[in-house]
């Protein structure tokens, strides 16, 4: 058994050192505990009161997002500090029962559910923990009153100042700003968003989306030593890291002309929209839709009346951009695509005679001018002037086994996207033959590709759906010669001190190869139709100084009264800026369109119209 | 008349026919289980706290310590593996080898070395860096418990002390000027371990501490007192401040408080989550140094006392292994290994406990940290090899 001790001589001292280290050993164990259950256990409160009391915290410096300006420098949006509820979850009581009454009654003041605040404080506590949680931004001063008052029932709950959007000019614009949001769980996914943290404010419409990386700044980061009251410690500043805010941003947007037009709809208190371009660089100077909405309503906790104001309402659907977003019949201001592609494809002259009986009788089916009119004998300019409609139907008629008008339509940007810098944009719907025949095919139409279909197509009526802009684009492409533009609102991104970081210039889109003969004649037409009698606009438009080629529109909606449409492009012959409005269930072209546009251009212009009192033509 | 008797010898019965099996080729069959489990369970216990206890440490990637010490941690494990299976007796040959390369490792430091706040410790390598001092303190116990025995018959005793003094402090000089203050204290103490269990007569012992306690006077003392510091000032205020935490309280004496308010903070259970002291970056170098305050706040005494058992087991059994090596050369390296962890534990935990000065050794398989964790699982390895060879020259032996 001992035979170890015997074969080694050293053995016995051997046993004796380790006998020796084991008892060092068990000493120096024996300090290392006993310290560590002083320390832990019989001193453990105060240093638990100790480390209550002293914590660094990491607080995320909000960077105010950049201003929006208009072509002139005006502000339309920019930032005011407001008030914003924030807990501090580590002064939190630490009994579970109290911990979740005092949760309960913060979420009643705000009208959050105790489940909704308990998921904001873990979804805060993900992104940074420790530092205090924003339970709800915006509140109001009565409340933060209240809880001031009552501090002892809400331990750990400041008010925390932070950047809210501000809008000097209300509603002005508000389709084209847009608003910002707090990033959703989709967005941080993507690749835009990366380095934000839940709670970030990003743009979710208008240019606020579109040019949100420019706008929107980096946050700074400040550590401070707190005590246990949240307080600083005197010389607690540990690290800073300032935030850089957001660039500016100043758009095409022409203050006057979005005024004007915004008020123009207004005084129709009919839905439309209305839209004014260059026509050489598609600079948008003022789009708007009506009715429009107060994107300051977006900065604040949101009522059930206001939510259902703005979601709910499926007739007037305040956020729906009708300018671009609509999805209407254009009536005749679809004339001059018609006359463009009967011209350059030979169907026509401009000195080519169709006669106007009053209607055009295709298979049975009878089309006829609006108001039973008839206008005889009739070339390309005075059938524009007054909107013949069975000359227009006979170019139809004409054109209906070939693809001209519709490959006209498409070139000039019907039907397809503009482009725009704005996130939401309809594409539109332009009635081919391939496109009746595939439903037809489908099953899910009764009938094939017909005549009618094409005639209809002429006249801008039919299964057509266009939108404001998609109009102007088409107008401002005669205006310029055959420039497909593309439209924007974006100008340029400027620094605080009014340098120019970025100038948004976009290219045209496409050239179309328009003949200098053509083109003039068809303007011709609408300068007549505009301001000579009897053109269609002529009692609108005759007391107007600057000399305007312009179009009426009445377009047949199921299911509705009349569209009212006016396209203008100003000055005659040599135009710059093109002007369209519509206004759903407006009438006849004349009626309100027209006057919207007046109005826009009067503000453009800085001149008033004479009153007319010749009454123009129908249509 | 032929006398002599001749005796016939039965033949040896065959043994039982051997099945080798798996666990055996592996060594696994006489490993020292106990102390696999501590070991293992250590550097469980350390990626586990290390994984809750940096998510936010590394922005963008929140495994960024975890996924590191668990791949040193599975490295340690395979070399400790590998080591079982090798006879260490080998080592006692290639002492002057390994002292060697032991020498000019922690030598090239100075010349290659990738340089740290003011000290060059180790190699940058492409996955982690290397620091050769760390692997070091294996190397010296195997190379000096070689020289022990090899010279055990040669010169005075008063000379063979004296050599074994100058083997070991020519290293640990070395590592000092780093400088590294806290490694070349470990090597000192392996020296010392070694030449205990050399039968270095406890006299001798007597005189080197009264030189040591002459020594630290000078340092701390007199040679400041004349102008020519030995110490860096931080080194000199980390190993005094320890004496009187308040009048340092920003200082180096800071990180000490920090670090007790952490522990006491945890209490009996700990505050898991809650635990502000270590996450808020009030205590430094929460995932090396000081990962023993880590514990102590998140997980109480419960835990850091979980981890002290643990070492208290591991060196229990690395205690045993001394008794029952083979050989003389295998009861030195055991004891030199046992003893130096022993030392690591306790300084460390003891400047987490703020008992000890702050010095930079880290917690041996806790602290995070490529060249620690190999090497002592490396080391734990030799203890492996040790306690096998034992097994296998003399089974059935008593055993306690």
């Amino acid at each position: 058994m001992f035979a170890r001790k015997d074969q080694m001589p050293e053995g016995s001292r051997l046993s004796l050192r380790i006998a020796v280290l084991g008892g060092v050993a068990v000493a120096l164990f024996g300090i290392l505990s006993f310290r560590l259950w002083n320390l832990q256990i019989l001193s453990g409160d105060k240093y638990l009161a100790e480390a209550k009391n002293n914590r660094t915290r990491s607080f995320k410096v909000i960077a105010p997002r950049g201003d929006i300006l208009d072509r002139d420098g005006n502000v339309l949006v920019d930032n005011r500090t407001s008030l914003a509820l924030q807990l501090n979850t580590l002064k939190l009581p630490d009994d579970p029962v109290e911990e979740r009454a005092e949760l309960k009654r913060l979420g009643s003041l705000v009208h959050f559910s105790l489940r909704r605040v308990r998921r904001t404080i873990r979804e805060e506590e993900e992104v940074a923990a420790g530092a205090p949680v924003t339970i709800r931004r915006d509140v109001g001063y009565d409340l933060i009153a209240y809880i001031e008052e009552n501090q002892r029932k809400f331990p750990g709950v400041a008010v925390q100042r932070v950047f809210v959007r501000h809008y000097p000019d209300g509603t002005l614009g508000a389709h084209v700003l847009g608003t910002v949001g707090e990033v959703s769980e989709e967005e941080l996914k993507e690749r835009p968003y990366k380095h934000l943290e839940s709670g970030d404010e990003v743009g979710k419409a208008g240019v606020e989306y579109t040019y949100d990386r420019y706008l929107r700044g980096q946050p700074g980061l400040t550590k401070i030593q707190v005590n246990a009251l949240g307080q600083p410690t005197p010389g607690g500043q540990l690290v800073s890291d300032p935030p850089t805010p957001g660039e500016n941003l100043k758009l095409t947007i022409d203050p006057e002309v979005q005024a004007a037009g915004e008020a123009a709809l207004a005084s129709r208190g009919l839905p439309g929209a209305f839209i004014s371009m260059n026509v050489d660089n598609g600079q948008i100077l003022g789009l708007g839709s009506f009715p429009t909405f107060d994107p300051t309503v977006f900065t604040k906790p949101m009522t059930q009346k206001q939510v259902n104001d703005l979601y709910r309402d499926p007739v007037l659907a305040p956020l729906f951009d009708r300018a671009t977003e609509g999805a209407y019949p254009t009536g005749s201001s679809f004339k001059i695509i018609t006359a463009l592609a009967a011209l350059e494809n030979g169907v026509i002259t401009p000195g080519t005679t169709i006669v106007d009986n009053g209607e055009l009788i295709v298979g049975g089916q009878s089309f006829h001018n609006a108001g039973e009119a008839s206008y005889g004998a009739l070339t390309l300019v005075p059938a524009l002037q007054v909107s013949s409609d069975v000359f227009f139907y006979t170019l139809g008629l004409d054109m209906w086994d070939s693809n001209d008008l519709q490959e006209w339509a498409h070139k000039l940007g019907i039907g397809r996207p503009s482009g725009l810098d704005l996130p939401e944009e309809f594409e539109g719907l332009l009635p081919s033959r391939q496109w009746r025949d595939q439903l037809f095919k489908e099953g899910l139409t009764e009938r094939p590709w017909s005549a009618g279909d094409n005639i209809q197509l002429a006249t801008g009526q039919g299964d057509l759906q266009t939108n404001p802009l998609q109009m102007a684009l088409a107008y401002a492409a005669l205006g310029n010669g055959g420039r497909v533009v593309t439209p924007h609102v974006g100008m340029e991104v400027v620094d605080a001190a009014g340098r120019v970081l970025k100038e948004f210039a976009p290219k045209a889109r496409r050239k179309v190869h328009i003949d200098p003969g053509s083109r003039a004649a068809i303007l011709e037409g609408l300068h007549e139709a505009a301001q000579v009698a009897p053109g269609t606009a002529a009692g609108v438009f005759g007391g107007f100084k600057v000399p305007i080629a312009g179009k009426t529109g009445t377009a047949e909606r199921p299911g509705h009264a009349d569209q009212s449409w006016f396209a203008a492009l100003s000055p005659y012959p040599d135009p710059r800026i093109v002007t369209i409005a519509t206004i759903e269930e407006g009438g006849f072209g004349a009626e309100s369109a027209a006057p919207a546009v007046l109005q826009i251009l009067e503000a453009y212009y800085n001149t008033q119209a004479t009153e007319v009192s010749s009454a123009g033509g129908t249509e | 008349m032929n006398t002599y008797a001749t005796r016939t010898r039965s033949p040896r019965p065959e043994p039982f026919a051997v099945h080798v099996g798996i666990a055996e080729r592996l060594g696994l069959a006489h490993m020292d289980w106990p102390l696999t489990i501590a070991a293992v369970a250590l550097v469980a216990f350390s990626v586990f706290t290390l994984g809750q206890a940096t998510q936010h440490d590394v922005p963008g990637s929140p495994h960024y310590y975890l996924e590191r010490q668990g791949i040193y941690a599975a490295l340690g494990v395979i070399g400790m593996l590998l080591l079982t299976r090798i006879d260490y007796s080998r080592f006692r040959e290639l002492r002057v080898g390994i002292y060697t390369f032991l020498c000019a490792s922690v030598a090239l430091v100075f010349v290659f070395g990738f340089a740290a706040r003011g000290s060059r410790r180790s190699f940058e390598l492409p996955f982690f860096s290397f620091q050769p001092s760390e692997l070091g303190k294996l190397l010296l116990v195997l190379a000096l418990a070689g020289f022990v025995i090899d010279g055990a018959r040669r010169g005075s005793r008063i000379q063979r002390t004296v050599r074994y003094l100058c083997l070991g402090l020519a290293p640990a000089a070395l590592v000092f000027l780093q400088p590294d203050l806290g490694t070349s204290m470990v090597f000192v103490v392996a020296t010392l371990a070694v030449m205990y269990f050399g039968s270095v007569p406890w006299t001798h012992f007597a005189v080197i501490g009264g030189a040591l306690v002459a020594l630290i006077a000078l340092v701390l003392v007199a040679a400041p007192a004349v102008g020519t510091p030995v110490l860096k000032g931080y080194q000199e205020e980390r190993l005094t401040s320890f004496l009187s935490p308040h009048e340092h309280e920003r200082g180096a004496g800071y990180q000490q408080a920090q670090s007790k308010v952490a522990l006491g903070a945890g209490q009996m259970t700990g505050r898991g989550d809650k635990a502000t002291q270590t996450r808020l970056d009030f205590v430094p170098e929460r995932h090396t140094d000081f990962i023993f305050a880590v514990i102590g706040e998140r997980y109480g005494f419960m835990g850091a006392a979980f981890v002290l058992s643990l070492y208290a087991l591991l060196f229990w059994r690395a205690l045993r292994i001394v008794t029952l090596s083979k050989n003389s050369y295998g009861t030195l390296v055991a004891g030199g290994i046992a003893v130096s962890l022993l030392f690591q534990v306790f300084v460390n935990v003891g400047m987490n406990l703020g008992i000890m000065p702050i010095t930079g050794i880290p917690l041996p398989l806790m602290s995070y940290g490529g060249s620690s964790v190999l090497a002592t699982f490396l080391a734990v390895g030799v203890l492996q090899s040790i306690n096998v060879q034992a097994h296998l020259s003399q089974r059935g032996r008593f055993a306690w």
